[in-house]
């Protein structure tokens, strides 16, 4: 009781440097990540302890004016109530960043350096193409798909005109 | 300062009151236009196609250009 007491009084952080001690043994010392934090998330609003730990003169007879009635507070004392146990507003802690410039510039330099990589592979690496690409043969390919009537509806064989052997208009 | 208290029920059931009809309608439209601008054409063109078909025209001009295996051309 008497070390609980002790303890509200030292104040909400500085638990960490006072060890209770009962019966013989002590309590093992706990760490400053180990007690519950503070931190600005949308998905969880009311954090576990508020953000100013050590309060000065003002905001401590701010604090006991709260305990009575509400109306009486000012709006900038409201405020400096909220600024007390929040860090940053929600408006504040959801606005973006400038991240995304970057992101767009990084995937334009990593693009980038892809296209030289490829464009040196054509030169460097890859063989010739095979025969079946040359003009002659590519003529030969269309006449045959012409004489087989390849999609002669509304595709290939459609958009030639068989009379006067040219495409259509 | 005092602002209104915000909507805390019914967040799902406005949005879903909102958008699904319009939704729906923006599907059937979609549906439509793919049908009246796609479908309806397209068997329309293949319906004009084969209404002009000359079989034995077409089979013999296919003929004399080489592309059968099974048949030889005209005059061989």
């Amino acid at each position: 009781m008497l070390a609980t007491r002790a303890l509200s009084l030292v104040g909400k952080r500085a638990i960490s440097t006072s060890i209770c001690v009962r019966g013989e043994h002590g309590v093992a010392k706990v760490d400053d990540y180990a007690l519950p934090a503070y931190f600005d998330r949308r998905e969880n609003p009311l954090p576990d302890v508020q953000f100013v730990t050590e309060l000065s003169a003002v905001q401590k007879s701010l604090k006991e004016k709260e305990k009575g009635s509400w109306a009486t507070l000012s709006n900038e004392e409201k405020i400096a109530l909220y600024r007390i146990s929040f860090k940053q507003s929600f408006a504040e802690m959801n606005e973006g960043t400038k991240e995304w410039k970057s992101v767009i510039a990084g995937m334009f330099f990593f693009i980038g350096m892809t296209g030289l990589v490829v464009l040196w592979q054509r030169k460097f690496v890859y063989g010739p193409v095979p025969p079946t690409f040359e003009s002659e043969w590519k003529e030969k390919e269309v006449q045959r798909m012409l004489d087989m009537r390849i999609n002669p509806v509304e595709g290939f064989s459609a958009k030639w005109d068989y009379e006067n052997k040219e495409w259509k208009k | 300062m005092s602002l209104a208290k915000p909507a805390m029920r019914g967040l799902l059931g406005k949005r879903l009151r909102f958008h699904l009809p319009i939704a729906f309608a923006l599907s059937l439209v979609a549906a439509a236009a793919f049908k009246y601008g796609v479908t309806e054409p397209r068997k329309q063109a293949y319906a004009d196609f084969y209404k002009q078909y000359d079989t034995t025209k077409e089979f013999n001009n296919m003929r004399d250009a080489g592309v059968f295996e099974s048949v030889r051309t005209t005059g061989e």
